[in-house]
């Protein structure tokens, strides 16, 4: 326990580690949403390329095993894979035909397009990870309601409910073995499984409408709700986070540049 | 104040569900890889939190609210959209939004439902092509809105009316507005 | 802390932390409340009888109150109203007045006088961490945040609840979040602390654990106190004052621990409300069918495991492993053990829902019939009509809209509903277990022993050949007790197999039940009970 001079004891220490952690939400969330806005305005490979290779010059801030990354981002690679491939099928097919067979025709155009569209999925993507494994979603929560002043009762109705998704998942599986028990599993057959399913998404909406209730009566129950309310942990900024956001809006700053200068700046509302 | 709490888990349940859901259905990517505006039928079940929302809550700001948390859940089990999933959960949301206010939030019946699935996933269909699919050929891009459009109306509509209607059954919505009205 | 008592009206005074006349400790606690209800009534929105009625009662600040009545008596409703959370939104109607120091519990004069703790400890965490979630309540009321952590760690060490600060609160076992449950409660310095069935499910180490942890908040902050719990043992040196709720009504008796439940004029209404008086086991009655004697049970084998290990993932580490046990008709086996131990995933693995980790669990021919030998292959329509697993938490279980569909349910789904018999079987069923005034009510809104008694009733309707029940018996007063144990009795003795986890030792004494004992990842059998012995303990 920290004690301070004048007897008060301090809230327990955040865990230190990587600056990213460090780092309030806030600050991590303006800077992702600022590089998600980059490449999103534009739909070229040289602002995506720019972005990307600084996202992943920051990996190492994440103090995140490889072997874990790549747990993590292997559908995002996938996933971009399916866009570019889906831009290069659909584009418009302009200059010269790549491959032609049946139905299925790739131009330089169209396959130019398909990186652009992979690159920039990936460089979408990213920061949401980042800010999802460097962030705890109370502190999230401290911020958007202490500094951005989003209102509280969203915000914490949010936070309480956002604690659920582990246990929703959890009691998804306990309701099919319940379900199972009383003689209302699924049977074979893709109509009757079709069946269970719908059954046991009512139930558990039902469970979720209950957990929801009894919650709700547990936080009235200890004073919520009230206009006024004080926060135990002070949501701070500090240097770390002026180098965060810096770092985002030069980068995002720097991707548009570099695709203006170079010409391939693609505006996504023309 | 319970609303707002039933809100919020109700989203996270949708997400879970639909999570569920996904498990099970790998062999849909197959399919939608090999002609992507396929992808625009699988899309309605991102749109059930906020119809359901507002069906269940009825109350002004319930579908956006609603569909962007369940965006965030699914940002936190896992999406390849990354935060841009909050854009499109806003966007998503007021698709819905709308159509329950131009009924001034009283009616919640079957077609109101049908339509705010719709509006939700004609707003889905044409912010995806602006952020996403931007170089698909027009009429690509048209295919692409009319199929999230009838996802919309279909799974987000249909199936959440028919949902709230399971759950009044089972008497979990007393205490809420759409569970004294009876049917919704 | 100086409040007015008639002197020798309770120990409380007594007990008061600072010698009168001391200077309050810095932080000082609030005051403690007092409770007035004159003529009150609730009646919950759908129900057309009232959970409560004519209720006429005075709680001095400081008194320490144990409530108690037959389940179903409306015992929780009054917590509820106490602590201000008995909405008018849920559609339900009041009578009378209700006052906590003199304003209305939903006034927001009262906003912060009361500390309720609801039976159920997950259902209230709200926060991920241990320390914010103590704080919460703090914060709501808006306590200067410098205050804040002060009360935290004084809450948490009151509570006995030594953990770190930025541990997570899911991780916490049933103690620790019961633990956690009163703290937070605790950190808002109430001055009236509102317990309903707080022991609920804890093991017995974990049940004397929280007693004198509650007993050490009340020395140190002179809180009033109203906890509502079934078995009076535990609570009877703790409180001063012992209040039973009338069914009907109205007040049944009221006074001193010892009066109230020594007082043999007392005795025959007590125990006719369903209170454990203690010192007298309940009285089991008779089952209107084949007769149950102790020792039966040399039936044929049914079901057995040898070498088991359970985990509750399929890819999970087990929780226990080499459990070797067989199961044989008009037996009863007893599950018991600490909290967390895995008697749980034992028992949804011997009934056929959770796929065996290693080792093998076989049914016997007489009880596999037509379907596999493996419980876990069966379908979902084989396994009901051969196993019943009553799960720990009854609400997952419930599966349509009224009481009475629930209870016709598993009849129906094992082919028996054009039988007369089965409807017949609802009603008697419904009717020992105090049901049959609720067979249109939805099952969710019940009351937890109610619930608790309809989740078994569903079992014993379909009447499966093993009955595998998880925590029978809690919540239950002591006629609903001796009912469930006579008609269990009645299962037993038409040679089916009951296999109980539960805390209840009285109940595992009154099945004469083969007792195995889950701890440290392995299962052990205790000596069983002789039969001659077989009687309820008081
Ligand atoms: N939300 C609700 N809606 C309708 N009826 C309810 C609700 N909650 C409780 N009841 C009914 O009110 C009566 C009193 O319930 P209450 O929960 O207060 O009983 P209790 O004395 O706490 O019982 P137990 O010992 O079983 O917990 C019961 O008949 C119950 O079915
Ligand atoms: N749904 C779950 N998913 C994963 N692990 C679980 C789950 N439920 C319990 N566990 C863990 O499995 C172990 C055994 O739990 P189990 O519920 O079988 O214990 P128990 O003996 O029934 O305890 P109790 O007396 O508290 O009911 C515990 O360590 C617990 O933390
Ligand atoms: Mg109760
Ligand atoms: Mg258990």
């Amino acid at each position: 326990m920290q004690v301070r001079p004048d007897g008060t004891a301090a809230a327990p220490a955040r865990p230190g580690g990587s600056l990213l952690k460090r780092a309030n939400p806030l600050s991590k969330l303006a800077s992702a949403l600022l590089l998600t806005l980059a490449v999103l305005v534009t739909v070229d490979w040289v602002s995506s390329t720019v972005v990307l290779a600084a996202e992943l010059a920051l990996l190492p801030l994440l103090h995140i095993r490889i072997a874990t990354l790549i747990r993590r981002t292997w559908p995002l690679l996938v996933a971009a894979l399916i866009g570019a491939w889906g831009t290069a099928l659909l584009a418009e097919k302009t200059g010269t035909v790549l491959l032609e067979t049946g139905p299925l025709v790739f131009t330089s155009g169209s396959v130019a397009a398909g990186i652009a569209i992979g690159l920039r999925g990936l460089a979408i993507a990213l920061p949401g990870i980042y800010l999802l494994t460097t962030t705890d979603p109370t502190d999230l929560a401290d911020a958007l309601a202490q500094k951005l002043k989003l209102p509280h009762r969203f915000v914490l109705g949010a936070l309480a409910a956002m604690r659920l998704v582990g246990l929703l998942v959890e009691e998804w599986r306990t309701l099919g073995l319940a379900r199972h028990a009383r003689g209302a599993g699924p049977d074979t057959g893709a109509a009757a499984r079709l069946k269970g399913f719908g059954g046991q998404s009512v139930a558990l909406l039902v469970q979720a409408i209950r957990r929801a209730t009894r919650l709700a009566v547990a936080m009235e129950a200890r004073g919520f709700g009230a206009a006024e309310r004080t926060w135990a942990r002070s949501s701070t900024f500090s240097g770390v986070d002026a180098a965060v956001f810096g770092a985002g809006l030069a980068v995002s700053a720097g991707a548009v540049a570099a695709a203006v200068a170079a010409g391939t700046f693609n505006f996504i509302l023309t | 104040m319970v609303d707002i709490v039933v809100a919020s888990v109700l989203a996270v349940a949708v997400g879970v569900i639909f999570w569920a859901w996904s498990l099970g259905y790998a062999g849909v990517s197959a399919l939608t890889a090999a002609f992507p505006p396929l992808a625009g039928l699988y899309t309605g079940g991102w749109l059930i939190a906020g119809v359901l929302g507002a069906l269940i809550i009825r109350k002004p700001g319930a579908a956006i609210y609603c569909e962007m948390l369940a965006a965030a859940v699914s940002g936190v089990l896992g999406t390849q959209f990354g935060l841009s999933v909050l854009l499109s959960g806003f966007i998503q949301g007021l698709g819905a939004e709308l159509v329950f206010l131009i009924f001034l939030y009283r009616r919640f019946t079957l077609p109101v439902a049908l339509l705010a699935g719709l509006g939700s996933g004609v707003f889905l269909g044409l912010s995806e092509n602006i952020l996403y699919n931007l170089e698909w050929a027009a009429q690509w891009q048209l295919l692409y809105v009319i199929l999230t459009a009838v996802s919309g109306a279909v799974i987000a509509g249909g199936l959440s009316w028919l949902a709230v209607r399971a759950l009044a059954r089972t008497g979990a919505l007393a205490p809420f507005a759409s569970g004294q009205t009876g049917k919704a | 802390m100086l409040f007015g008592r008639k002197a020798g009206r309770s120990r409380a005074a007594l007990r008061s932390p600072a010698p009168s006349g001391s200077p309050a400790p810095s932080g000082s606690r609030a005051r403690p409340a007092a409770v007035t209800a004159r003529g009150w009534g609730w009646r919950h929105g759908g129900r057309s009888a009232s959970a409560v009625s004519g209720l006429d009662l005075t709680i001095s600040p400081g008194e320490r109150v144990l409530l108690l009545g037959a389940s179903g008596a409306g015992k929780s409703t009054v917590l509820h109203a106490l602590a201000g959370v008995l909405g008018p939104d849920t559609g339900g109607v009041e009578h009378g007045t209700l006052a906590v120091d003199g304003a209305h519990p939903s006034d927001p004069a009262s906003r912060g006088r009361t500390g309720l703790v609801l039976q159920d400890p997950d259902s209230q965490t709200v926060l991920s961490r241990v320390g914010d979630e103590v704080a919460f309540g703090a914060e709501n009321l808006a306590v200067p945040a410098g205050e804040i952590w002060p009360r935290v760690r004084a809450a948490l060490a009151d509570v006995g609840l030594e953990v770190p600060l930025e541990s997570s609160t899911a991780a916490l076992s049933g103690g620790q979040k019961q633990r956690l449950a009163l703290a937070s409660v605790m950190a808002m310095e109430p001055g009236l602390l509102l317990l309903d069935e707080p022991t609920a499910n804890l093991d017995p180490a974990g049940v004397v654990e929280i007693r004198d942890a509650v007993g050490r908040v009340l020395d140190r902050t002179g809180a009033t106190l109203i906890v509502v719990e079934h078995r009076v043992q535990v609570w009877a040196e703790l409180v001063d004052r012992v209040v039973v709720l009338a069914a009907g009504g109205g007040v049944l008796a009221d006074g001193p621990p010892g009066q109230v439940l020594g007082d043999p004029g007392h005795r025959e209404t007590l125990a006719a409300a369903g209170i454990w008086l203690p010192g007298t086991a309940p009285e089991i009655p008779e089952d209107s069918g084949a007769s149950w004697h102790p020792g039966r049970g040399d039936g044929s084998l049914l079901l057995s495991a040898r070498g088991l290990a359970v985990s509750r993932t399929n890819t999970g580490p087990p929780v226990l492993t080499g459990a070797d046990l067989s199961l044989a008709a008009g037996t009863a086996v007893g599950i018991t053990g600490p909290n967390g131990a895995g008697k749980s995933t034992l028992a949804l693995t011997l009934g056929g829902l959770l796929r065996p980790h290693t080792g093998t669990l076989e049914a016997a021919a007489e009880l596999a019939g037509a379907a596999r030998r493996e419980p876990f292959r069966w379908k979902s329509g084989e396994l009901v009509e051969r196993i019943g697993t009553v799960f720990q938490e009854p609400e997952h279980q419930f599966l349509t809209a009224t009481v009475l569909d629930e209870l016709a349910f598993g009849p129906r789904r094992v082919g028996r509903e054009t039988d007369g018999k089965t409807l017949d079987r609802v009603h008697e069923l419904a009717q020992r277990l105090r049901l049959d005034h609720l067979l249109q009510a939805n099952p969710f809104t019940l009351s937890g022993g109610e619930k608790r008694r309809l989740s078994v009733a569903t079992m014993l309707a379909t009447a499966p050949r093993i009955l595998l029940l998880d925590e029978p018996t809690f919540g239950q007063d002591a006629r609903t007790w001796a009912e469930l144990v006579a008609l269990l009795r009645g299962q037993l003795a038409q040679g089916q197999c009951v296999v109980s986890v539960t805390h209840d030792a009285e109940f595992v004494q009154a099945l004469a039940s083969r007792t195995l004992r889950v701890a440290d990842g392995a299962v052990t059998e205790l000596p069983s009970t002789p039969a001659a012995a077989v009687q309820v303990n008081p």
